[in-house]
């Protein structure tokens, strides 16, 4: 059987980065599995500026901050498999994991791994998920698939268009097709905010004037072979339809961008518990899974606003792979775990826990609130005792926050708590 | 803008979107809400001349069904977005052409078209 140090399941933002993490701490034995043509993910697809702000000081486009990564791991030499689909993850010898895969060339084989690094991404709710009534003709994609079929294929997929959800593919997509000639009639969100970035509202849907309809949604599909046309409603505060107040809109082609979730089948089947808000595996502050030895990165563990911050979660857990196999595949000792507690606004956090070691290093927790809030405080408690009060004058659903808790303070905390009130 | 005149801008160089007040004074126009110089450059800007880096692919001629992405190496005219999708969709690249190269010079004398993209 093939065997490395390190297998990474995934070669976008996340893998590639987790990858040149853990060979610069110094683990090198490593294998990319990659189930499409090339390194670099969806990056692939997102032509649109925007990337690397934070991470490079610069503004990419996403096939330029794919580069970047594929560059650096071309230079290191690291080994990668593409058109290869990762099946499942078992537990091998002497708590080694056996990760078996196939392709075309190599049909099924297993690869025995010292450590897995879960890097498969996210995929877009579907129409199935979001249960639209309606007929079911052609021309109904989810945004990411039209911006394949535009950005990679070359191919229009319709004229008149209809957004659902103002999620930023969707918004990136709405500039797309009306560049490329498309009449983008109307984007409709059903919540009374936008989980897209106040950027792209300006110039995706402004710049253009295409109305954004706040609290709306598509309440009926109408259409044979192919869509003919939707029902738009507005909802009321329970987000249900008010059939008084809806309009027929004509189209072609519907997009829906109406949320990411973290594809984990091979975690769940794994064994690996997931968090279900975040819908990941449940990590703690090296993103190290329940299962030893077995890490997650990037949009897999929890959909994240930016690339640059998934480059920096994976930074995290390449690093503490290459730690843990260095180690003779044992984890540093942990003296206790605190589970970090979500009060208030918070929706979830990652890590959902902290193993406390000896001299332990400061953690930050990223976490997602639930409501838009103004003039909030992000409050870090042991307790009752508060340790960090921030002001904030805005958080949002669409925007991760961040709060940094010294490792001394982890040392003697006994219980803690992270809250937006 | 007459002087007092105030706009309400988001700023768009980066992901922050910061909340931009512009208010026109004897002195030209004052900016608040910003959290970083350029959002004072992009009020300014967008108030008088605004621009947008445009993105999009060319086909590329010797590879069937290939496309690459690019961009241009500055932003443009906003109001001349359209001008240039429309000079672009008749260019075509000849691959092998690799990220950085200039694929069309010169853009409606704004800028220069490079890939973001390589195709071997």
């Amino acid at each position: 059987m093939l065997k490395r140090d390190i297998v990474i399941v995934g070669g976008g933002p996340a893998g590639c980065a987790a990858a040149v993490a853990a060979f610069d701490a110094g683990t090198k034995d490593i294998l990319i599995i990659e189930r499409d043509e090339g390194l670099g993910g969806i990056l692939r697809q997102c032509i649109h500026n925007g990337f690397g702000l934070h991470r490079f000081g610069e503004e990419l486009t996403g096939p330029e901050y794919a580069d970047r990564y594929k560059n650096m791991v071309i230079e290191r030499n690291i080994d990668y498999m593409v058109k290869t689909m990762v099946l499942s993850i078992e537990d091998g010898k002497d708590g080694a994991k056996v990760v078996t895969a196939m392709n075309s060339e190599n049909g099924v084989f297993a690869v025995e791994a010292k450590a897995v690094i879960l890097c498969m991404g996210c995929r877009e709710r579907s129409r199935g998920q979001l249960n639209i009534p309606g007929d079911r003709p052609a021309g109904i994609y989810t945004a990411g698939t039209a911006q394949r079929f535009i950005n990679i294929k070359g191919e229009m997929p319709g004229k008149n268009v209809v957004i659902l959800g103002s999620g930023d593919i969707g918004l990136i997509m709405a500039r797309r097709m009306t560049l490329e000639g498309a009449n983008v009639k109307v984007v409709c969100e059903l919540m009374p905010y936008s989980g897209g970035l106040n950027r792209n509202i300006v110039q995706c849907l402004n710049d253009f004037n295409i109305p954004l309809k706040l609290s709306h949604t598509i309440a009926k599909i109408h259409g044979k072979d192919r869509v003919e046309g939707v029902t738009i409603a507005k909802v009321d505060e329970r987000l249900r339809v008010i059939p008084e107040e809806s309009e027929y809109v004509e189209c072609d082609t519907i997009l829906l961008s109406c949320g990411l979730i973290p594809e984990n089948e091979l975690t769940k089947s794994a064994g690996i518990a997931l968090d279900n808000v975040t819908k990941g595996a449940v990590v703690n502050q090296d993103r190290e899974t329940e299962k030893d030895g077995v890490y997650a990165c990037g949009n897999v563990l929890h959909v994240h606003d930016l690339v640059d911050y998934v480059s920096e979660e994976s930074d995290i857990a390449g690093k503490a792979a290459a730690k843990y196999v260095q180690n003779g595949c044992k984890d540093q000792e942990t003296v206790k775990t605190l589970n970090v507690e979500k009060m208030g606004a918070v929706r979830y956090t990652v890590p959902q826990r902290i193993d406390v070691h000896e001299n332990q290093e400061d953690v930050k927790v990223y976490f997602r609130v639930g409501a838009v809030l103004k003039d909030v405080s992000l409050v870090v408690r042991d307790g009752d005792n508060e340790l960090m009060r921030i002001k904030k004058r805005k958080v949002a659903p669409g925007e991760m926050e961040t709060v940094k808790i010294k490792g001394s303070v982890l040392a003697s905390a006994e219980r803690i708590s992270v809250s937006v009130e | 803008m007459n002087i007092g005149e105030k706009r309400e801008l988001v700023c768009i160089n980066c992901p922050m979107g910061c909340m931009l007040t512009a208010t026109m004074t004897e002195n030209g126009l004052s900016v608040t809400g910003n959290t970083c110089p350029r959002g004072e450059k992009y009020a300014n800007e967008e108030l008088t001349h605004p621009t947008r880096t445009l993105t999009t692919t060319l086909r590329v001629e010797n590879r069937e069904g290939k496309y690459v992405p690019v961009k241009t190496n500055g932003p443009i005219s906003k109001e001349k977005l359209f001008e240039a999708m429309k000079v672009l969709s008749d260019v075509k690249v000849t691959a092998p052409v690799k990220t950085g190269d200039v694929v069309f010079p010169s853009l409606l004398g704004e800028a220069d078209v490079i890939a973001t993209g390589t195709v071997d």
